[in-house]
């Protein structure tokens, strides 16, 4: 692999800044840096646009035209479609429905699982028992198991305790899906607290929880909320679990939209589809874009080895 | 300080009981979630599900052991074997061209840019998708009536053919355009933090030397970055032996079965074909992958080192 990894980027980079000296401002090397980069990110920028477009043009015009054309004539109706009107063979209360069975999936599902991450993460670096690493040390490799091997058993599971096709259920199983990232994150975090601030809390009398509630969890604030970005992305981006552990009613938005989207029925709204697309990418888009930095801090976490 | 909540602490903890079970009491009751976690779902279900991939389980599972006969139907189904070649098809080209990209990008970026932020910044904001979306938003543009197709016909060229969403031969490679789209930022961003890593003092030499830049890179830089290389590979392996939901949006698996991948074979055995055990040995399959990429991994990483 080290192989691969040698020869191939060297392709690309071999007529990459390689212009004479660098020279400052408009250099031969400078043009192509620059050119380079802009065409990328055009490129990455085309779907965005092309949903947004799309979103904001009616049928007719959609038909006549070229996907990547601004709307002749601006209209919102394909958003008011998406979000009350379409339908996923069920019903026809569009995307509404699946927004709030996300939100109402997500709040507790973030809550519970960084409680209990937290927890996990600062007893495993702080009050370290007999065991303790060759329990994290599954929970780590455990993230690497496919969703697959595991989904049925957990079916199973959650019919006996009673809370299958259940909001409950599906909160249950992302806690404990988030659970190895978020683990590791905490863990990492806590390690890195000065010890004697620890010491010092115990000299003093403070015992596990006193330590974390006063001093840990004031100090993580930061790394709580890296965790809260990570988490809240990647819940409201789930697919699979919701498919598997609620039922239709309470279906989430991802799952909602791929039914409105894919529906064989009737004639294919590409105007509403795509609004509603957007509407599902909305909430993770918005939390990207304005928390900036601290994503970037939250999935390299996922990265960087503890 | 005062110590309210401090009594069920001193109970283990200030007493000190000779038990060394009662030790730190506390702390192993606050990891009993963890505990639960990597025993029960992670080393249970796992067990679980290897066990009754050798029984006859259908609708519900049971213990009639059948031995290999599962493995034996799963090899000789087509959808499960064009499953197997597009995983191929798509994780091979998809490590190559992320690594690639990632690190070109990262390179580009690293040469003191300016609005570096806007740029990555753009490069990675797919990555915050889900994947329906991206796989909806590509299927919209790959769609030869209205897409890409279309619009180019309509340039002039009109025998021009690009139809990847409807064509069996090529339509893993419409999956690969949205799966590069939303992966390649990650890995931009890791690479481009180990490229930060780097000493300066490394690139001085590298100039009085009078190695060029691109040598620098290919010579210097990228061995050096071998632990971030390795990290991106893993992280890029494991998320494509994972792929669902962008084949679901994007073709559910059509046209056809052309483009059928080994976790939707599993899910549909499972929940839709009533074929339990089928999908259960389908599911090792998948784990018996992703261990023997694993495996490796590991023993280079915590191997030789401090852990071995």
């Amino acid at each position: 692999m080290a192989d691969a990894s040698m020869t191939v980027p060297a392709t690309g980079l071999a007529d990459g800044p390689r212009g004479p000296k660098p020279r400052r401002a408009f250099s031969r090397g400078n043009i192509f840096l620059y050119g380079t980069l802009g065409l990328v990110a055009i490129y990455y920028m085309i779907p965005l646009w092309v949903m947004v477009m799309t979103s904001l043009k009616g049928m007719p015009e959609i038909r006549m035209g070229n996907i990547f054309a601004p709307p002749l004539e601006i209209t919102f109706e394909p958003w008011v479609k998406a979000w009350s009107e379409a339908c996923t063979g069920v019903n026809c209360d569009g995307l509404s429905r699946g927004f709030w069975n996300s939100v109402q999936i997500l709040i507790p599902s973030v809550v519970l699982s960084i409680a209990v991450a937290s927890v996990n993460g600062y007893a495993l670096s702080n009050w370290k028992f007999k065991g303790s690493e060759v329990f994290f040390t599954i929970l780590i490799l455990g993230a690497f198991i496919p969703y697959q091997v595991m989904i049925y058993p957990i079916v199973i599971i959650l019919r006996e305790i009673g809370i299958m096709s259940s909001l409950a259920g599906l909160v249950l199983v992302h806690t404990i899906f988030g659970m190895p990232i978020l683990t590791l994150l905490f863990r990492n975090y806590f390690a890195s607290v000065p010890e004697e601030l620890f010491k010092a809390a115990r000299v003093d009398g403070a015992g596990f929880w006193g330590i974390y509630f006063r001093i840990m969890l004031p100090m993580a604030l930061p790394i709580f909320v890296v965790a809260m970005i990570l988490q809240v992305t990647g819940i409201w981006n789930d697919f699979l679990f919701g498919v598997i552990y609620t039922k239709p009613e309470i279906y989430p938005m991802t799952v909602q939209l791929n039914n409105i989207v894919n529906s064989v029925q009737g004639v294919k709204e590409y105007n509403v589809n795509m609004a509603a697309t957007l509407l599902t990418g909305l909430v993770p888009l918005t939390i990207y874009f304005v928390s900036g930095k601290l994503f970037v801090r939250g999935i390299a976490a996922g990265a960087v080895k503890g | 300080m005062s110590t309210t909540d401090a009594p069920p602490v001193r109970a283990g903890e200030g007493n000190r009981p000779p038990n060394r079970l009662f030790k730190n009491l506390t702390a192993k009751i606050a990891a009993i979630p963890m505990v639960l976690t990597a025993m029960v779902i992670f080393v249970g279900c796992t067990v679980w599900t290897v066990v009754h991939s050798f029984t006859n389980s259908r609708l519900l599972p049971k213990l009639d052991f059948v031995g290999l006969a599962q493995y034996d139907r799963l090899w000789g189904t087509r959808r499960w074997l064009i499953s197997i070649e597009n995983l191929a098809v798509y994780g091979i080209c998809s490590l190559i061209f992320t690594l690639v990209i990632g690190f070109t990008l990262a390179a580009l970026l690293d040469r003191k840019v300016r609005f570096e932020g806007v740029f990555r910044t753009i490069y990675l904001y797919p990555f915050a998708l889900s994947f329906i979306v991206t796989g909806l938003v590509w299927q919209w543009i790959l769609n030869p009536d209205f897409g890409v197709q279309n619009i180019v016909r309509k340039l002039g060229w009109e025998s021009f053919e690009f139809d990847p969403l409807y064509n069996p031969d090529i339509v893993i490679y419409g999956i690969l355009i949205a799966g590069l789209w939303q992966g390649t930022g990650l890995i931009m961003v890791i690479m481009l933090a180990g490229l930060r890593g780097i000493d300066e003092d490394i690139w001085k030499a590298c100039r009085v030397d009078g190695i060029p830049i691109w040598k620098t890179y290919v010579v210097v830089i990228i061995p050096m970055m071998r632990p971030v290389f390795i990290t991106a590979l893993v992280l890029i392996t494991s998320g494509i032996v994972k792929v669902y939901d962008l084949v679901v949006a994007q073709t559910s698996g059509g046209p056809g079965i052309a483009s059928e991948v080994p976790a939707k074979y599993v899910y549909d055995t499972m929940f839709e074909g009533q074929n339990l055990a089928q999908g259960f040995a389908a599911s090792t399959m998948m784990l018996l992958t992703v261990v023997i990429i694993l495996i490796p991994w590991a023993y280079l990483e915590f191997g030789g080192k401090k852990h071995g």
